[in-house]
Parts: C-alpha cells; sequence; structure tokens
C-alpha cells in the first residue's frame, strides 16, 4: 500500500521535499515524510492554489471570516492574512462570530476569538442569537431537547451569519469547513434521503443566488493537517466540542470517516470528488419552495 | 388497494385499511396505538403473528404473510422490470447464504406455478422458463479443510435436487476456472494475481469482479439468459456507501438497478427491495430453507468498514438502509439499466407493453461507450483522451489508461514496471476488453469526423 519514500539514513529521516532538514511529521494526506517548514510550506501552497483555481475571491473583496475560535477557523483567519500579504489578493478581513449562547461552551471560546482579533489585527463583529431571535441554544434545548437541536442551530446559525455580514456590508462570507466536514455531510445527506442538499454540499462556493455568497477554502484540507498546522504554529484556539453534540447524527459518520482515515487517507478526498452530484435528477418543486421564501425574508428591510 | 409494503406507516395505508374490515374492535385500537392488534397478524387478521418485519411492532405477520409479503416483493420486481420471460434460461447465483436461499426459492416457485399452468393448458404455447443454479467455489482462496467444503458442496447438492420438479441442472466450479488455463495451474495463476495486489480492499473486489465473471462464463456456455442474484436491500445500501467512498460515484447507479444489461448475459436483481434481515427471518422460520454456512471470510478493509457501519445505522434506525438505496435511486441511470427489447413474440404482449413503457422514461438515461476492463464499470466519456495518450499497442494494451480511476488505484501494481506481469496474469475476458476499450474511444472519435472523411485512403487502426 502505501510505503516509507525514504530509507533511514543514519538514524535519522529526511524530510522528502528538501531533503536537508529532518523529517518532523507524516502527512495524514499524502503519508510522505516531511520537516515543518515544508509543510507550512505544502500547506499554504495548496490552500492558495485552491483559491486560485476556483476563483475564490477578486481584488478589493471584503470578506468576513466565520470565527468560531475552534481550529479551523484560527488557521483560517491565519492562513488567510498571511496569504492576502504574501500574494497580494487585495482582501479587506474581518472576525464574524455568533453567539448561540451555550454556556460553557460559547462564552469561552468567544475569549479566545476577542485574542484573535488582537493577534491577527482583523476587526471582529460578534451576533448573537438572543439579539436576533430573542432565544439562546441553552433555551431552546430546554423546550425541544436533545434531538434535533442541532438542526434549529445550523439554520439560525446561517441567517445569522448572513445578518451579521450584510451589518458588515461584506462581499462574501468564508468559512472553516474542511474536507473531513465535508465528506461526512455528503454521507449524512446519502443516509437521510436529502437530495437537494447532495447536489450543493460539494460545492466550494454557496449561496451565489442568495444574500451574501459563501465559500470554504478548505474543502481539500484534511482535520488532522488543520490541527497540525495550529500546533505547530502554536495557534491560539479553543479545542473543546459543543456540549449538545455527542447526540449529534453527525457523530456516526464522523466515527466512519476516522476509521476510514485509518484504512485509506484518501477515501475522504474520494468521497467529496465522488461526482455523484452531476447525475443527481432532483426534484425541483420542494426545494425552490424552500429557496423562495429564505430571499423573501431578505427582502424586507432590516433593523 | 392493500399496499404490500411492511414498512409503510402512512395513515392512509393498513390503518384504514383496518378500520374499513372491523369497525368495532380495531377503531378503538387504531386510536390508543394498535394495543389489542399486536395479537393478530397486520394482513390477515386471522392467525398470530410470529415475527416482526422491519417496521417493528406494526408490522407483525403470521409465518404465511411474512413469506407473502417478501414473495410479492420479488414477484412484482420481476414483473414490473421483464426480469424473467417464458423464453428465458435464468441461472440462479447460489452461494449458500440466506439471501440466496431465498431468491432461489422464489425463483423455483414461480417456475414451478408456470409449470403447472402449462400442464393444465391444452394450448401448450408458453414454454416455462428454465432454471439452473451456479455455485462458485472459493477455497482456493481461503483455508477451509476439504471436508468442510465437501459437506458444502453436498449440502448445496441436496437443496437444488429437492427443488424439482421442474429439475434443475447445478454447477459447482472452482473460482480458478476463470482462467481457461493452458497448461498452467488455475490455482497458481489466481494465487500469484491476488498476491500482486497490495490493497487489501483491492483484493476483495478484484475477486468479486472474478467472480461476475466466471459467473457469466458459465451462462454463455451453457445457454443461459439470465443471471439472477439474491443482492438485498442491505447489501445494495452497503455497495452505494463503498462506491462513494471508492470515488465510484459516477458508475454507481450502474449497480444498482433492478437491470444491468452490460453484459453479454444480463444480471437481475429481484430481491433488491427485501431488507436482509427479513430475509434471515423467513430463513429460520421456515424449516426447508436451509441455508450452507458462508464458506467465505468475513470482508476485511473498507468492506468489512462499510458494512458493520451500516448494521450500525440499520440498529439505530430500522429504515435506513432502504433511505441510502432511495437515494442512490436518484442518480440517473445508464442506457444499460433495462432488459435488451423483447421481440420474441412467445413473450406475453402485456409484458413487452409494459417494459416498453418503462423503457421510455421521461428523465433519460445516461450512455456510455467506454468500461474499464477490470470491474466494468462506465467511463466518463472525459476518460476518452488520456487513453487517447497511451502509447498501448494491439498485442499490450495500456491497462492503466483504459482503467476507471478507483481500479488503477486499488488493483493496478503502482510500479509500472510490474504491469506487464500483471497483465499476463488477467483472465482472458479482462485482456480482450482493454484492447476493445481502445477501439471504442476510436468509433467514437470517428463518429466526431465522419463527415470529413473520405472513404478511400484511410488506414484501417
Amino acid at each position: 500500500m502505501e510505503a516509507d519514500s525514504k530509507p533511514k539514513k543514519s538514524g535519522a529521516r529526511l524530510c522528502c521535499v528538501c531533503n536537508q532538514n529532518r523529517a518532523a511529521l507524516k502527512r495524514p494526506k499524502t503519508l510522505e515524510q516531511i520537516c515543518r517548514e515544508c509543510f507550512y510550506a505544502v500547506f499554504e501552497e495548496e490552500i492558495h492554489q485552491v483559491i486560485l483555481e476556483n476563483q475564490l475571491f477578486k481584488p478589493g473583496d471584503r470578506i468576513a471570516i466565520g470565527a468560531s475560535g475552534g481550529k479551523d477557523s484560527t488557521v483560517l483567519a491565519y492562513v488567510l492574512s498571511e496569504l492576502n500579504r504574501r500574494h497580494n489578493y487585495g482582501l479587506d478581513l474581518f472576525l464574524l462570530s455568533v453567539d448561540e449562547g451555550i454556556t460553557g461552551y460559547r462564552d469561552d471560546s468567544l475569549e479566545t476569538v476577542k485574542r484573535n482579533e488582537l493577534q491577527y489585527g482583523l476587526p471582529l463583529k460578534i451576533v448573537s442569537y438572543k439579539d436576533l431571535y430573542g432565544w439562546t441554544m441553552d433555551e431552546i434545548v430546554k423546550m425541544i431537547g436533545l434531538k434535533n437541536n442541532c438542526t434549529f442551530c445550523g439554520v439560525f446559525r446561517r441567517q445569522a451569519l448572513d445578518r451579521g455580514a450584510a451589518l458588515l456590508k461584506v462581499d462574501k462570507v468564508a468559512t472553516g469547513h474542511n474536507a473531513d466536514d465535508i465528506a461526512e455531510t455528503v454521507l449524512l445527506n446519502i443516509l437521510r434521503g436529502d437530495i437537494a442538499r447532495l447536489s450543493r454540499c460539494t460545492s466550494i462556493i454557496t449561496g451565489e443566488d442568495g444574500p451574501i455568497p459563501r465559500c470554504k477554502p478548505f474543502k481539500y484540507t484534511y482535520e488532522k493537517e488543520i490541527v497540525m498546522y495550529a500546533y505547530f504554529k502554536k495557534l491560539d484556539y479553543f479545542s473543546t466540542e459543543c456540549i449538545y453534540s455527542p447526540n449529534a447524527y453527525r457523530g456516526f459518520a464522523r466515527e466512519f470517516i476516522k476509521d476510514l482515515e485509518r484504512i485509506r487517507p484518501r477515501a475522504i478526498l474520494d468521497i467529496i470528488k465522488s461526482e455523484m452530484v452531476q447525475s443527481l435528477c432532483l426534484a425541483g418543486g420542494a426545494e425552490s419552495r424552500f429557496t423562495k421564501a429564505w430571499h423573501w425574508s431578505y427582502s424586507r428591510p432590516k433593523q | 388497494m392493500a399496499c404490500n409494503s411492511s414498512t409503510c406507516n402512512s395513515s392512509g395505508c393498513y390503518k384504514g385499511y383496518e378500520e374499513e374490515e372491523q369497525p368495532k374492535p380495531n377503531t378503538k385500537a387504531a386510536v390508543n396505538g394498535g394495543n389489542s392488534c399486536q395479537n393478530l397478524c397486520v394482513k390477515c387478521k386471522v392467525n398470530e403473528p410470529v415475527c416482526c418485519g422491519i417496521g417493528g411492532e406494526n408490522s407483525r405477520f403470521c409465518k404465511d404473510c411474512f413469506k407473502n409479503n417478501l414473495y410479492g416483493k420479488f414477484k412484482q420486481a420481476v414483473t414490473y422490470n421483464a426480469m424473467i420471460t417464458p423464453p428465458d434460461k435464468v441461472l440462479v447465483a447460489f452461494s449458500g447464504g440466506p439471501s440466496s436461499r431465498v431468491v432461489l426459492q422464489f425463483v423455483h416457485e414461480m417456475q414451478y406455478k408456470a409449470q403447472k399452468n402449462y400442464d393444465a393448458n391444452k394450448d401448450k404455447s408458453l414454454p416455462v422458463f428454465g432454471v439452473g443454479v451456479a455455485f462458485i467455489d472459493e477455497s482456493s482462496t481461503h483455508s477451509f479443510t476439504s471436508q468442510h467444503i465437501e459437506k458444502a458442496i453436498e449440502d448445496i447438492r441436496l437443496i437444488v435436487s429437492n427443488l424439482a420438479p421442474p429439475s434443475k441442472e447445478l454447477f459447482v466450479v472452482p473460482i480458478e476456472s476463470i482462467f481457461s488455463s493452458d497448461g498452467i495451474d488455475g490455482k497458481e495463476r489466481l494465487k500469484e494475481l491476488l498476491d500482486a495486489v497490495s490493497d487489501v480492499t483491492g483484493k476483495e473486489d478484484l475477486l468479486s469482479h472474478l467472480r461476475i465473471l466466471l459467473l457469466q462464463k458459465i451462462a454463455s456456455e451453457n445457454g443461459y439468459t439470465r443471471i439472477v442474484l439474491g443482492s438485498c436491500t442491505s447489501r445494495i445500501a452497503c455497495h452505494v456507501i463503498s462506491a462513494t467512498v471508492k470515488g465510484q460515484g459516477y458508475s454507481l447507479s450502474a449497480d444498482i438497478q433492478y437491470v444491468d444489461s452490460r453484459w453479454e448475459i444480463p444480471v437481475v436483481l429481484p430481491l433488491r427491495d427485501c431488507p436482509a434481515q427479513e430475509l434471515n427471518t423467513l430463513c429460520s422460520l421456515d424449516g426447508s430453507l436451509k441455508i450452507v454456512e458462508l464458506l467465505n471470510g468475513p470482508c476485511s478493509g473498507i468492506n468489512g468498514l462499510v458494512s458493520s457501519f451500516v448494521k450500525v445505522l440499520q440498529e439505530e434506525n430500522p429504515s435506513r438502509e432502504c433511505t441510502i438505496v432511495r437515494t442512490a435511486g436518484k442518480l440517473t441511470p445508464f442506457h444499460f439499466n433495462r432488459v435488451p427489447e423483447i421481440h420474441d413474440s412467445n413473450v406475453p404482449s402485456a409484458t413487452r407493453r409494459h417494459q416498453k413503457r418503462y423503457t421510455l422514461k421521461p428523465n433519460g438515461s445516461l450512455s456510455s461507450d467506454s468500461f474499464c476492463p477490470i470491474c466494468n464499470s462506465p467511463l466518463k466519456k472525459s476518460n476518452f483522451p488520456s487513453s487517447l495518450r497511451s502509447h498501448g499497442s494491439q498485442q499490450n494494451p495500456d491497462l492503466f489508461a483504459s482503467a476507471c480511476s478507483s481500479c488503477q488505484f486499488q488493483i493496478l501494481p503502482k510500479d509500472p514496471s510490474l504491469m506487464e506481469e500483471f497483465l499476463s496474469l488477467l483472465p482472458q475476458q479482462m485482456i480482450t476488453k482493454a484492447k476493445h476499450g481502445d477501439q471504442g474511444n476510436f468509433s467514437l472519435l470517428r463518429e466526431q469526423i465522419q463527415e470529413f472523411l473520405f472513404s478511400d485512403g484511410e488506414n484501417e487502426i
């Protein structure tokens, strides 16, 4: 299957890219042995290529980075500002955070985002469910229990991001969804029979016909590599899971993806690239009605 | 109209039917959540229920109704897709497990009924379809004792001989017969071939491709016109997930339809709507449905991971497998996913009309000219330029370029210098496909430039 690319030389493994430094890690995506510096370089370069090939941004764009304080959004903020500088994207970057009102989780992670604001020099805007809807997630869970609460939270968060983005007057929202997330979503949509979502979930840009388009620069980036990057660069992030997540159905898919990665790392990308999207016959009706209603809610004057 | 589905919970369905039949006791029961219904079979309301379908408490059946429910799904699949018609000779692939035991039983019962009708009918115009059984002995790939295998084969012979009249021919064929050996020991060659595949999942998948090729060979050499597989909903659900995971999303819809005619002998899946759990229950209820212990070891690698994943999901929600298959059913099928048009006047015109209507589906289908020589999956037309770049000759087709990306990764050797040796180990059918694959692409190319070609002065490629 995958064999070591370099034989051991006098007890030291050499980086397979520069052949000079000692290898500090094995890349989860490709299992290559690589030194830290080369890892940073290849990690950042791959994301840069994804941005170019998919034309995610154009010069002068105002971009809101969905920032939760977790590793994905912290690394995204770090890498985007770095690439923006290095390659002169000409972007105006902002941090946009959503406070769902989950005690013991969100209140702590928001502190991290506030620190990120200072560390990366990016202006921060926080929108909360309490202000927007009059409900916190804690209150919602008290009302509906622990099943399906993620569904509510997901829908509210998307609208909250759109509202926050409108307040910031940005052109696009960038989120830290990584390859593992998208692979899990593909599986979930198959398991649940959600054809409409299945046809959209692998797009790197979504919502182009809506108020604010969204993009996922980490679409092809493995979660493990994001963790590794954050770890080696000693980035400040909040690493606890949402307290309501053990009951989430996504947990099944996540376990499976983790096991799958152990057997065949490239399977994660294979799921995303699976090309089922092209051959789906969509049942137009229900989906387009929903989209229309969503758009209508934006045509009303905002607060 | 009575609903055949054991899992149908729609309020207009069986509950309404109940209220019609026995308004007094059951109306109350239906409102109370069916407390008194639990003591009667939901279908006939006469016998005591002995088992549950996957609908759980809402689908308690007596033995006969349970079996009839499954048989009904089988019959509907066969009729609606014109799977078996009077002039056909069907070969049932028998592995010994519960699904293939049930499909064999159901095919036999269908044949038996047809035979009785034929005997009773003065006008002997409609022949009875023929049935044969094929068991593929894969013992050379595992380390079972020869006693074990011989006992299993004996059991299978007994099962098949008891399913008469009408009598059925049994083929017990070792997997290594796929190689039309010229003195080379088939077992050795098979072992070498499998050893040349380093990926565990690739090995298992290659073996299953060889299996279907061998079934094709048996059917073709003995005049069979259809191959029946016992693939049930559960197996298909596992295939959906594992194909997604292996990056085979494009060709997935080809493998999960009722009919697959890309092969020389069309392959049909009449148990597509039956969950494994119900088939297992049927076998345990009915003593005559003896199963032969599976001789093949458990799957490992990705296939094993996927089947334990689907099992976990099924335990959490019994209708999960159906949902997965239904989702994948929304993918556009291919043009070969229906039986070839029937021109035989012996086939009832009702069946022919039905089949014609079915094939005129508005959503259309995907067409494909080229197929992977190893797994026979349809290739996207964009693969076409890459195989043009191949420098393969007629003697040595460029196997790598003509294969799908999944086979390229998990089956073919990584080191190009080992490719020639690998090619020599493959069965002839795959080599032929690799050669014809190229020609298929050339004919596609030719079609595009046809109008500019003069008929003379062309070099035949």
